[in-house]
């Protein structure tokens, strides 16, 4: 068993002592090898042949090829018997010499242990199986038959084959005994605990089926692009012969006629309730105020014993009024100009609505300013006409934002009012440049920045002042270039020497200067905040042209109000001249170039321009004049005679001239104790004249907003509200504003529901009034009624006018 | 529709054509739906600012704007 080349044998006494092999003596248990001569083995085995040790190995040692066999004494039993031979020449080297290579092998690793054996690779040697005893347990386990089966064989005797049969039923628990029973029963002393139990368990995944779609969708640009069919010209021509068309036609044109017919009788989208609504609206409910008192403004100080003798709003700002006021002087001595005290400064004040004691801002005047107005292009400069006949300038850009802010300067202010009040310095002047307020809020005070020579200027009071916008441009042809917004830059001015002056803004002028450096405002001495680069204008700036109204023989008082009807430019075409400016022209020093409006499409030659007018004089006059300027001569003309026309319809000096924000060609004039609307082209007269009333109008205004509207004011602090849709002969309304006479009428559009008047007077009180509603929003089809009324009167004058010519006809007959 | 002849610019031509042409096929449908024997003559559109007036056949039609009287 193991190792089938060992067999252990038992060796007797005797035999250890054929063999010389005792246990102990011969062979040791470190000696226990023997070598036993085959020869021997065979010779014993014949002697004693059942009897022999060697018997069971009698055959492997007659095989056995080698000469002599190993016997190894066993001393441990280690194989089962104190002997065992080895059977075959290999094992029987092994075995004597393994020792020894073991004995080498520790010699060496003693010696040396640098030389490394290298152990040649050996595939591994296949090996019979060992049975290491695993068949026993199969054995074991497998199942066979172990009760032969036994076999019965069941048949009928052979007679029966085939005999007829009968079925009987019998019960079998009726009889006894015909079977036996065999109950189960619990065996009480049976127990068997099952201790192992094989079972089989089988797993499956749980199924389940699920499914998703997804939609992917991208964003993707897609365009078309179309355009419309359109038939070519012959197409086109095709058609329109073709007599479809032609039956078309015919057979289409009544329908259409009647439908025009049908919109020309009625307008269908006319809607009555609106209309209605309207009327409702101002027969009933009179409002018990028409003009509610908004504001007062006025300051002890600067406006004590002086009138006022201009008011404008500020174009933009919300709540800003200026004010110039003059001296209270009378007639007399305001032509004598050398009785002008010292200490009489004049300014324009502007006032805010969020500050009624103290004004905003001051503007510096050389002489008391008359009228002025605000460039309707930039409201940062101001025009002013003086009582000595100069023009002045001023640019009040650096404070703009300040008066944009008024409102926060208010609060501010109301410390410092009770001191104002009480303080008293006769010297204005003096406090004009003192700082206001121990807040440190000052008042600016605002150098003019350019005034007109005095030789040049008027020679005496300038009356008016307008601004001229250059949009109006004519070539030969007559066709109406395009408006261009533009850069205001021209005034106009009139005096009662009868002339009346063109002027230009000097270039340095313009806003884009402002942004110069902002110094701190020294208030000690003239502060230096205005542009250096006008100051040579000073007392230099001349004209551009006059025109002389004393050579006409018509006039011989000069004008006290200017109001211009239009300007016409006419150009003549050039190549080689590039377009050019009023102004570049005339002054050619004038570096306008950059900024002066140029037509690109054809360089003109300004050849000329032709201007109409209508001027209220001193005396109650209404001239209406064409006049034309030819820029070569440099000399003004009238056009013609033919077309001066003079109409003496008020007593006194005109205060007012002014065209109709509504209505291009009618013209409201005020002076004395009438007031007269024009209108232009009719040359018989007035469309509108009112009737001579006890006290005089001093001011007056068309409304704003409204085309049949206007104020009147007068001498007695009244304001009469004339609404030409409701009576024609008299004031619609009369409204008391201030004990003193009404100096200057200005009315506002503050914002679509605010509307205000600003009223002045001969105190030197500014009074804003706030216009009701029933003024200011006009009436449905007011601006119609209103031009059908003018023309109902025009054409009632000129039958007057015939019928007039007929009876003077007759007469002469 | 193609416009044939025209009194207005091109641009606001072709807009009119296109859109009423549509309109007048929409029209003379809706018109034909209620009873099939009859047939659209005439079709006036009256918007705030103006009168639009429609005069249809069956291969042309005739467009006539107009402002109404104030």
């Amino acid at each position: 068993v193991g190792h089938p080349e060992i067999f252990p044998l038992v060796f007797t006494t005797k035999t250890q002592d054929i063999f010389n092999c005792r246990a102990d003596e011969d062979v040791t248990e470190e000696n226990c090898f023997k070598l036993i001569k085959k020869e021997d083995i065979i010779q014993d085995l014949k002697t004693r042949d059942a009897i022999s040790d060697f018997h069971p190995v009698k055959k492997i040692v007659l095989e056995y090829p080698g000469e002599e066999l190993l016997v190894v004494f066993d001393a441990k039993f280690q194989y089962g018997q104190n002997f065992y031979l080895v059977a075959s020449e290999e094992a029987k080297e092994n075995l004597l010499k393994p020792p020894e290579t073991a004995e080498e092998e520790k010699e060496k690793e003693e010696k040396g242990e640098e030389t490394l054996e290298v152990h040649p690779y050996k595939p591994p040697v296949h090996k019979p199986w060992v049975s290491l005893g695993s068949e026993k347990e199969v054995e074991e386990e497998s199942v066979k038959e172990a009760v032969p089966k036994i076999k019965y064989m069941i048949s009928r005797v052979r007679r029966k084959f085939g005999a007829p049969i009968t079925f009987t039923d019998r019960n079998a628990s009726h009889v006894e005994d015909s079977y036996v029973e065999c109950t189960p029963y619990q065996d009480k002393s049976f127990s068997i605990k099952m201790l192992e139990k094989d079972l089989g368990i089988q797993m499956v995944p749980k199924l389940r089926e699920a499914s998703t779609q997804t939609k992917w969708t991208y964003p993707k640009n897609a365009a078309t692009q179309y355009f419309p069919r359109q038939l070519s010209n012959e197409e086109k021509e095709e058609s329109l012969s073709s007599k479809k068309l032609k039956e078309f036609l015919t057979s289409v044109h009544l329908r259409m006629e009647i439908a025009l017919q049908q919109n020309e009788i009625m307008n269908a989208f006319f809607d009555d309730w609106k209309a209605l609504a309207e009327d409702e609206r101002s027969s009933a409910g009179k409002p018990y105020v028409y003009l509610k008192a908004y504001q007062s403004f006025t300051n002890l100080h600067y406006l004590k014993n002086r009138t006022i003798s201009c008011i404008c709003w500020h174009p933009t700002i919300y709540g800003i009024i200026a004010v110039s006021a003059r001296g209270q002087l009378s007639h007399e001595e305001q032509v004598n100009l050398s009785d002008k005290s010292l200490l009489h400064q004049s300014f324009i004040a502007f006032w805010s609505f969020s500050d009624p004691l103290h004004p905003q801002l001051m503007l510096e005047c050389p002489e008391d300013i008359y009228c002025f107005q605000f460039s309707p292009s930039d409201p940062n400069i101001i025009a002013g006409g003086c009582i000595n006949g100069q023009v002045v300038l001023w640019d009040i850009s650096q404070h703009e934002e300040k008066l944009q802010n008024a409102k926060t300067v208010a609060e501010e202010n109301e410390v410092t009012a009770v001191n104002m009040v009480n303080a008293s310095v006769p010297n204005i002047l003096q406090y004009i440049y003192l700082s206001v307020g121990e807040n440190g809020t000052e008042l600016p005070l605002v150098r003019y920045c350019a005034v007109s020579s005095i030789q040049y200027s008027h020679k005496k009071t300038v009356t008016d002042i307008h601004w001229l916008s250059d949009y109006l441009e004519e070539n030969r042809m007559g066709a109406n270039a395009e408006n261009r917004p533009e850069t205001c830059v021209q005034l106009i001015t009139c005096s009662p020497d009868c002339s009346i002056l063109f002027w230009d803004i000097p270039a340095t002028r313009l806003p884009q200067q402002s942004s110069s450096e902002k110094t701190k405002e020294d208030i000690f001495h003239m502060p230096p905040d205005v542009p250096d680069t006008s100051k040579h204008l000073d007392l230099c700036w001349k004209p551009l042209t006059k025109i002389n109204l004393h050579k006409s023989a018509i006039n011989r008082d000069g004008p006290t109000r200017i109001c211009l009807r239009e300007m016409h430019y006419h150009y003549k075409t050039s190549e080689k001249v590039k377009s050019l400016n009023l102004l570049e022209l005339l002054n050619k020093e004038s570096p306008y170039t950059e900024t002066s409006p140029s037509s690109s499409k054809n360089p003109k030659v300004l050849e000329s321009i032709s201007i109409d007018f209508f001027v209220g004089t001193e005396d109650g006059d209404i001239v209406y004049s064409v006049w034309k300027v030819d820029i070569d001569s440099f000399a003004a003309k009238p056009v013609s005679q033919k077309h001066t026309q003079k109409y003496t319809i008020h007593s006194e000096a005109i205060n007012t001239l002014q065209k109709s924000p509504f209505f291009k060609n009618i013209i409201l004039s005020i002076g004395g104790q009438n007031f007269a609307i024009w209108k232009e082209g009719v040359t018989n007269g007035p469309v509108h004249q009112s009737s001579c009333s006890a006290g005089r109008n001093t001011a007056g205004q068309w409304s704003l907003t409204r085309p049949g509207v206007f104020f009147i004011g007068r001498d007695d602090g009244n304001i009469d509200i004339w609404d030409l849709t409701k009576k024609t002969y008299k004031p619609s309304h009369l409204q008391s504003i201030s004990e003193s006479m009404i100096t200057f009428i200005s009315p506002w559009i503050g914002s679509p529901m605010q509307h205000f008047l600003g009223v002045s007077d001969d105190l030197g009180v500014l009074h804003v009034l706030e216009i009701c509603p029933m003024l200011s929003y006009p009436l449905t089809n007011e601006y119609a009624n209103v031009l059908d009324y003018f023309e109902r009167e025009a054409k009632y004058l000129k039958h007057c006018e015939q019928e007039f010519k007929e009876y003077q006809e007759f007469q002469s007959k | 529709g193609i416009p044939i002849r025209t009194t207005l610019d091109n641009s606001a031509t072709i807009p009119y054509a296109s859109l009423l042409h549509q309109l007048t096929m929409k029209t003379r449908s809706i018109v034909r739906d209620i009873d099939p024997l009859d047939d659209l003559t005439f079709l006036r559109i009256r918007s705030k600012k103006h009168e639009i007036m429609v005069a249809s056949d069956k291969d042309y039609f005739l467009i006539v704007i107009q402002n109404p009287c104030e």
